[in-house]
């Protein structure tokens, strides 16, 4: 059984962080540039990494598989980032911040990392500034914020609907400077199919060029991951279709351990779904409940007439009904799931019936519809090019989509996994959201990690291993892990079965959707644990993977990422099965409360599921890690 | 939501790799639905072809909502499409009727060779980057935020600029291959900005002498590239670069060469 130590400092919860930095070990200068370090992924938080880390002195090599690192997933986010700043003078504090993110993840994160996370928010935003960073400003000059779900204060700093391009670029920036000046090789279009453990320890990786379709080993002193989130495992997600969770997926199957799986984000505020051609889903920034009103019919006889004709007294804006304090911005979950309960009960807008109103009429009174376009233009447009709908005239629709994962590879406080060597750094951890994350603070987190924490926390480790100690590309190992990655190809390429490989992603979102997302209980789960099986072995038996694997193929790539969103997908419903609670995106309807909200079960559950691999075929183990809170006290999260 | 599905024949430019020869390949697409993307049509074709025993058309595309910049087709001669300030991931079939002929190539510009069928070999712009689009700024070394106020009038135009995506469809659009409008969103993003100014001079100078030596063409003010641009960035800003090219050769005239600037 893997061993589980968070390694969280002792002391006080606001000290924590100032001690331990104090107290790591640090490389000395000449000997930084005998140590590589392999980062996969340039998204915020790889970027961030991999540029203060070559700033250092360190070598580092960064792998994407996109074209170029400024095309990373993280350039999609749309609504803003979260920083205790306290600008507005609205009593925001480090403390609040940390407090409503340990509340908001439904008490199920780890409050030493979560501290942490809201400590170095303020830091991120003075580096993003002084990067050029355009973010939105008053016109005084000074930086502007917007408030988010979950949280009574304005602390969201945003540069339009664009925050998460505009912070990727600030990151592919510095990542640029790091190239341009040598200290960071870059490599694109390069996937990474494996991990490579030498002794114990992370030693590199495998990679196949997308491009030429050449498969190669690198070997490092450290691995850093920083590869995304993994809700495409759904097939319809807000995600890039290329987001996919090969790298972590593989390295759990070398021993990392993969924590709380079963925790997805189903966000509020999407466009609903209209064919079965769909191929992702797009949200529409929750900033937009900060203006935006949502309701649906109060009667089931109303939900097809047209909004406009549905007078004030038959409409039921349901958040602001049930939530009074919070309304419109209640956390996701919480609003997902009224959504749903909605629709369940016949109310859904929409012809299919999965849709309720997010309405600006009101705000569009109270500012102008000039006033509305100033803060939300982009996402009128984008509303309007997929739905030939004008969101000024007619109230948005909209519906709950999968959209982030908290689960993700177990780390230490150090944000180490369980395999020494072996980092995991933004989405692709599980750290810092518990069940459910609040709005804005993924990419606080992508940039923490990779600005604040790993410079500091990787020195700790490679402190430990001797000076160009490292194990040689050519060692048993990696040859080992190469033919293996070489010989998976060549068997999908060999199939040539009846159905193109869209066919079991698309099938496998269905299972997904319908036993694992926004509601789960006991019989769907295992419904779907004796489904997802007989899915992957029709896949490995039936699935058309076209050409060959010495080009760019597109469909090969596709047909690896969804051979282990197969696996995955698995493991997820079993988390959700093992957990007999509710808490935060994890919602079992076996506990509930008579008002549908989630019943906890802190004497069982408050820890985190960090699952092990144990081999082709066999059962993984389920170990824990308890959570201590020692400065908050667990509660049942009221919004109302 | 629609439920009439018409017929298109989709016009596809095919290349097996770099420097091969490449031709079009016509091929039939039914049941198509006018709310689905372009993108949906061509996945549709390729499940079809597929089964067909037809290598899938090879497309470049990721986040399919128009902020990646990873998509690149250029349908019926226009790069992203038939409609102004979308890409071409933001292109619906709606714009399309029973029967329509779909001509769909890559961009067609020296400095981004076609990889395979629609993809393209874009990574002369992070070239151009790395010579100087940043603000050399060491992490942890900023000064608080909100130190220095900027007028929201020059954040938000340094906004305009800033959005840019980076696909390229503004080399393709123009008849010289000029990454003029690229280059100088990103010069002007950060030209704009107090904290971009110590850099100024030689992040301009840098910035325009990789992109020459990179083989992209000269800017004859034809104005096809913001034409183009699914962000709408306004060549406004090229005449802002030259300006500051101007100033910047001028200023290191008079000065020992700027460091950097030699890069
Ligand atoms: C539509 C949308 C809007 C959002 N809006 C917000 C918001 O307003 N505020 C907020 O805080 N959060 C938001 N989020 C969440 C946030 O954007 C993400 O959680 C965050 O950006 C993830 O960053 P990352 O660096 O961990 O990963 P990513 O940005 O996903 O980067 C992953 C990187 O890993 C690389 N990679 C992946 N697998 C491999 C492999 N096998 N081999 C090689 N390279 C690989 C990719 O090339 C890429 O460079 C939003 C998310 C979505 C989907
Ligand atoms: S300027 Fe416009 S067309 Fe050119 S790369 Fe940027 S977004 Fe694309
Ligand atoms: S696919 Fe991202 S911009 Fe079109």
């Amino acid at each position: 059984m893997a061993k589980l130590d968070s390694k969280v400092p002792p002391g006080e919860l606001s000290g924590k962080w100032r001690r331990h930095k104090a107290d790591i070990r640090l490389v000395n200068p000449a000997n930084k540039r005998k140590y590589e370090v392999i980062v996969v992924g340039a998204g915020l938080a790889g970027s961030s990494a991999a540029a203060s880390l070559a700033e250092m002195g360190y070598k580092v090599s960064c792998f994407v598989f996109h074209d170029s690192p400024r095309r990373a997933h993280s350039i999609a986010a749309q609504g803003g980032i979260n920083a205790a700043k306290n600008y507005q003078n609205d009593g925001d504090s480090v403390y609040r911040l940390f407090y409503d993110t340990i509340k908001g993840g439904d008490y199920r994160a780890r409050e030493a990392n979560v501290h942490r996370l809201a400590e170095v928010s303020v830091n991120i935003i003075d580096q993003c500034v002084a990067q050029g960073v355009p973010f939105a400003r008053e016109y005084g000059g000074l930086l502007d914020n917007r408030s988010f779900g979950g949280a009574q204060v304005s602390r969201t700093f945003y540069a339009r609907g664009q925050t998460g391009q505009q912070l990727l670029l600030g990151a592919y920036s510095a990542l640029s400077k790091g190239i341009a000046s040598g200290g960071i090789t870059l490599h694109t279009q390069s996937e990474m199919l494996d991990l490579v453990v030498v002794d114990g320890h992370a030693k590199g990786i495998i990679v196949r060029d997308l491009v030429t379709g050449t498969i190669t080993r690198h070997a490092a002193d450290a691995v850093i991951l920083a590869t995304g989130g993994y809700g495409n495992v759904f097939n319809l997600s807000t995600y890039a279709r290329g987001s996919n969770a090969t790298a972590i997926w593989r390295a759990y199957k070398r021993g990392a351990c993969f924590a709380n799986p079963c925790y997805t984000q189903i966000h509020p505020t999407c466009i609903p779904v209209t064919g079965d051609y769909q191929s992702k889903l797009t949200l529409m920034s929750e900033s937009l409940r900060n203006d935006g009103r949502i309701w649906v019919p109060k009667r089931k006889e109303d939900r097809l007439k047209p909004p406009a004709s549905i007078p004030e007294s038959d409409r039921d804006y349901y958040l602001e009904r049930i939530y009074p304090s919070f309304g419109n911005l209640c956390p996701r979950d919480v609003a997902s799931r009224a959504a749903k309960r909605v629709c369940d009960e016949g109310r859904g807008v929409g012809i299919s019936g999965l849709g309720v109103y997010l309405d600006f009429a009101e705000s569009i009174g109270r500012l102008g519809e000039s006033g509305v376009r100033e803060r939300y233009g982009n996402l009128f447009d984008i509303y309007k090019e997929i739905t030939n709908e004008n969101a000024y005239k007619v109230p948005m629709r909209i519906f709950p989509a999968v959209h982030y994962t908290m689960g993700g590879l177990w780390v230490d406080y150090n944000l180490m996994s369980n395999v020494p060597g072996l980092f995991v750094l933004g989405e692709a951890n599980f750290s810092d959201h518990g069940a459910n994350r609040l709005g804005a603070s993924a990419l606080m987190q992508g940039l923490g990690d990779g600005y604040f924490v790993i410079p500091y926390t990787v020195g700790d480790y490679l402190a430990s291993q001797k000076p160009g100690s490292r194990p040689s590309a050519d060692s048993q190992e990696f040859k080992t892990a190469e033919v293996e990655v070489a010989l998976t190809t060549s068997r999908m390429l060999s199939i040539k079965g009846k159905e193109p490989v869209s066919h079991y992603h698309k099938r496998l979102g269905q299972i997904m959707w319908q036993y694992c997302g926004m509601a789960r209980n006991k019989e769907g789960l295992e419904k779907a644990l004796q489904e997802i099986p007989a899915l992957r072995k029709e896949f490995w038996e039936n699935v058309h993977v076209p050409g060959s694997g010495d080009t760019m193929n597109q469909s090969l790539e596709r047909a690896g990422r969804v051979a282990d969103f197969l696996e995955l997908g698995e493991l997820m419903c079993r988390d959700a099965l093992a957990r007999e609670e509710s808490c935060g995106g994890h919602f079992r309807e076996e506990h509930q409360y008579p008002d549908g909200e989630c019943k906890r079960d802190d004497v069982n559950f408050a820890h985190v599921a960090a699952w092990e691999f144990a081999g082709e075929g066999k059962d993984p183990v389920r170990n824990t890690e308890p959570l201590n809170y020692e400065t908050v006290k667990m509660s049942v999260r009221n919004y109302k | 939501m629609s439920t009439n599905t018409f017929s298109v024949t989709v016009r596809v430019w095919r290349q097996d790799g770099p420097g091969r020869p490449g031709a079009f390949a016509d091929y039939p697409v039914a049941g198509v639905n006018p709310d689905m993307s372009f993108l949906e049509m061509l996945d549709v074709l390729n499940d079809e072809l597929t089964m067909k025993g037809i290598e899938p058309v090879a497309f470049a595309h990721d986040c399919r909502e128009g902020i990646c910049g990873t998509c690149s087709l250029v349908i019926d001669g226009k790069p992203h499409g038939p409609h102004h300030g979308v890409a071409s991931c933001q292109t619906y079939m709606r714009s399309y009727k029973d029967g329509d002929v779909i001509v769909v190539e890559p961009y067609r510009a020296r400095p981004f060779p076609v990889v395979k069928d629609l993809v393209t070999d874009r990574s002369a712009f992070d070239k151009i980057q790395q010579a100087g689009g940043f603000i050399s700024i060491r992490t942890g070394s900023a000064p608080e935020a909100n130190s220095v106020p900027v007028p929201k009038e020059v954040a938000d135009l340094a906004m305009d600029a800033a959005q840019c995506i980076g696909c390229g469809a503004c080399v393709a659009a123009c008849k010289n291959s000029s990454a003029m409008l690229f280059v100088a969103a990103k010069v002007s993003h950060l030209g704009l900005l107090p904290q971009g100014q110590p850099e100024r001079d030689r992040r301009v100078l840098a910035m325009v002498s990789t992109m020459d030596g990179l083989g992209f063409g000269s800017c004859t003010n034809q104005y096809e590239c913001s034409a183009a641009c699914p962000k709408l960035i306004s060549h406004d800003f090229i005449a802002r670069m030259n300006r500051d090219y101007a100033k910047a050769v001028f200023r290191s005239a008079f000065k020992p060469v700027a460091a950097g600037a030699e890069a």
